[in-house]
């Protein structure tokens, strides 16, 4: 192998005639043996010894050499190989310009959108065609509506994060603003679920501007240390205010979602027995996977249309220079406000969503880690790109739900493996290769607005080149 | 329904220049403190409609403090700003840009990941785009430049591009008073040449109010009607463009050292 490596790397000879630099196999080999020996020394306290306790509690330690050896070499391998193929020329990069695109281009993509939701539309009912009432749950449950939530969550905080560009670490607490709300005016008043949808919004709407007012003035890692402790404030109140909120306990039977008025029940008087039909708990599923399906199309239709409005341009210009916008007479002020509110706002729908579909809710479904995960979907979907954050939510959700399944490594590594331990680690190692490979997100590009003229500048080169 | 009367590009300069004509922007006695550091330290000045005024100055002296103090922020602590009139020093930035008053600030400050035309956009929001389309045309005949460019990242453009970005998105709020903080910063004689002959033709053809910031006292005082110099958050100086020019003092600090 090490004979190997001296020799040329084929390829490099063929391509020679372009201005690449050579590979240079020694160099490769100095810097994958540095990468293998600091993998060695990081993995020496975690790798090299199993620590565990034995049944009188004292510490167990038993060497476990080869696994840090393993580590070492993989890196260095993998170091090697990549240094080899990243030294091979690539095609010249394009330059990072703004292309205009063609018609046709352009109307498959707008198609592919509607596409998309034809597709979800459709998915439920496919699902419970091709598995059954009963193979289809997971699916419709714990793919389709809990990808969705985050879809939607992504989407709201998109709005404050991505567009206005003010940095919000508590977005979680929006989120338990609109549980609890439905939560509390379900079990004390009684009121309906499409009541307490716009209310809820409301009242998150509400605490954004509040949190937004005292943060007006800050900016970037300030603004982010305030609005995570805002969202640890709201946390710790839901915990201490046992009176209203009954503490770690939680709200439990939360009246559960129903058709417009008509429950899900069998019998009588049930949504299935007013449809005719026989009555089965994925009923409710399916509902619930819609009404999350038209809230978060409300979510993206709503951003967009705002983007192409004064308000929405004000929040993106805000992002790029506060300075200039207050020059050019923009009311920095109502900008941000407008942008914390509506961000919360569907933050609130969806979780008075969350409450009715859980029919429970407790303050441990909002720590910190639910606005970590809301905000990295957001950042790695590329920051304002409500394309990439929908794939991003689908890939870190939708992962982790994979995990689960994942039943056979137990089968490799043994009983006491869980593959869902190591969602975080999965998380991080992701991040890392999105920030080497895609650091500005996974659709990095900001697509600008349509208007009059650039039209005008399609057609005539469409024009030009014969298409019309 | 009314007629709207047009608010033609050429605008003539309000009755009242001759006489004694009561300036269009007035300040007296304004001081701008920064903490405790007192920045200004008690601002005379007037800009009379449809001329060009030039206030030079070494760097660090207040130029761009007085600037923005025009614009409200920072507020000033004493002091008043009267435009047309109207006392503006306490009224809040975006109601000062209202007043038909534009800014161009230093160091540009174009938005830098949205297109030129977007851009443009952002300096007409503010009179909720009435006549866009008909401000982008002049925008593009000031500078032509731009028009190749519409589709292209602020970010991207050259220096020189950015500073007409600049100066074409304050105008395309159609202001009556122009303030332009230093627009030839960084840029190559040529360019400054380009631009400044912008600025003349805007005040000639259109009279267009100018307020110029400038270190480059030579071409800004050749520009202006009249001239500031300030020192230290005070006025020193004050004349027309000519005078100063050949004032010793000036041509010893402002010409001839260096700047
Ligand atoms: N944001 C600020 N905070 C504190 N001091 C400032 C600030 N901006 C400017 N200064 C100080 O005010 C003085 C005037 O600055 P400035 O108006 O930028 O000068 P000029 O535009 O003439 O170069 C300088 O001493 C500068 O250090
Ligand atoms: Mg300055």
């Amino acid at each position: 192998m090490l004979m190997d490596t001296k020799t040329p790397v084929p390829g490099a000879a063929s391509t020679a005639a372009r201005p690449a630099p050579p590979f240079d196999a020694v160099a490769a080999l100095k810097s994958a043996a540095f990468s293998g020996a600091v993998t060695l020394g990081l993995g020496f306290p975690l790798l090299a010894y199993d620590t565990h306790p034995d049944i009188s509690n004292a510490l167990v330690v038993l060497p476990r050499w080869s696994w840090a050896i393993w580590a070492a070499v993989i890196v260095f391998a993998g170091r090697f190989i990549g240094l080899m193929v990243g030294a091979r020329p690539r095609a010249a990069k394009r330059p990072q310009q703004l292309r205009v695109p063609s018609r046709s281009e352009g109307f498959v993509k707008a198609n592919l959108a509607w596409f998309a939701v034809a597709a979800l539309v459709a998915f439920p009912l496919v699902m419970v065609g091709a598995l059954g009432a009963n193979g289809s749950l997971k699916w419709i449950n714990n793919y389709g509506i809990q990808i969705l939530i985050y879809v939607m969550l992504g989407w709201g905080l998109n709005i404050v994060v991505g567009l206005a560009g003010l940095l919000d670490l508590g977005y979680v607490a929006f989120y338990a603003v609109g549980a609890y709300s439905y939560a509390l005016l379900s079990t004390t008043y009684g009121l309906s679920f499409w009541i307490c949808l716009p209310l809820a919004g409301i009242l998150a709407a509400f605490w954004g501007m509040i949190l937004g007012f005292p943060v007006l003035r800050l900016r970037g890692d300030y603004l982010a240390i305030v609005t995570l402790a805002f969202g640890e404030i709201i946390r710790i109140v839901l915990i201490n205010w046992t009176d209203l909120t009954n503490g770690y306990a939680g709200i439990s039977a939360i009246p559960r979602a129903t058709f417009f008025g008509v429950p899900f029940k069998d019998g009588e008087g049930g949504f299935a027995d007013l449809f005719g039909i026989e009555y089965n708990p994925i009923q409710r599923t399916i509902f619930l996977f819609y009404v999350i399906l038209a809230l978060a199309l409300l979510t993206n239709a709503v951003t967009l249309r705002l983007r192409r409005l004064p308000v929405g341009r004000a929040w993106e210009a805000l992002r790029e220079d506060e300075i200039a916008c207050r020059s050019l007479g923009i009311n920095t002020v109502n900008t941000k406000l407008t942008a914390f509110a509506l961000g919360a706002m569907f933050g609130g729908f969806a979780g008075s969503f969350f409450a009715v579909r859980q029919a429970f809710v407790s303050p441990e479904s909002f720590t910190f880690i639910e606005s970590a995960t809301i905000l990295a979907i957001v950042v790695l979907g590329g920051m304002g790109s409500q394309i990439g954050v929908a794939l991003a939510a689908t890939v870190l959700i939708g992962g982790t739900e994979l995990l689960r399944e994942l039943d056979f490594l137990k089968r490799i590594f043994g009983d006491g493996f869980d593959p869902v331990q190591y969602r975080m680690l999965i998380f991080g190692g992701g991040m890392v290769l999105m920030m080497i490979w895609r650091p500005r997100g996974i659709i990095a590009t900001r697509s600008p607005s349509i208007f009059l003229k650039e039209r005008k500048a399609i057609s005539g080169d469409m024009v030009k080149e014969g298409h019309g | 329904m009314t007629t709207i009367i047009e608010a033609a590009p050429g605008r003539k300069a309000a009755p009242g220049r001759d006489g004694a004509p009561t300036p269009m922007l007035s300040i007296r006695g304004l001081q701008t403190f920064y903490g405790k550091i007192c920045a200004l330290k008690g601002i005379d000045m007037d800009v009379n409609e449809g001329e060009i005024v030039t206030l030079i100055g070494a760097n660090g002296a207040g130029k761009s403090t007085l600037m923005m103090t025009i614009f409200g922020s920072p507020r000033a602590r004493e002091g008043s700003i009267t435009y047309e009139g109207r006392d503006i020093t306490r009224l809040p930035t975006h109601e000062i840009a209202r007043l038909e008053i534009a800014q161009s600030p230093e160091g540009r400050r174009i938005f830098p990941r949205m297109t030129v035309y977007e851009n443009l956009q952002m300096g007409a929001a503010i009179n909720g785009f009435a006549h866009f389309d008909r401000d982008l045309e002049r925008a593009f005949t000031i500078f032509p430049r731009l028009k190749e460019r519409a589709q292209q990242r602020g970010g991207t453009l050259s220096g020189g591009e950015q500073q007409m970005l600049a100066i074409a998105r304050a105008l395309m709020s159609r202001p009556r008073l122009l303030l332009l903080d230093e627009p030839s910063l960084g840029l190559a004689p040529l360019i400054v040449k380009q631009i400044f002959d912008v600025i003349r033709d805007l005040n000639k053809t259109e009279g267009l109010t100018v307020f110029l910031v400038e270190q480059n006292a030579f071409h800004a005082l050749k520009l202006a009607d009249r001239g500031y110099v300030m020192v230290n958050g005070l006025i020193t100086l004050s004349g027309t463009g000519k005078e100063l020019l050949s004032r010793p003092e000036v041509r010893a600090a402002y010409l001839e050292g260096g700047h």
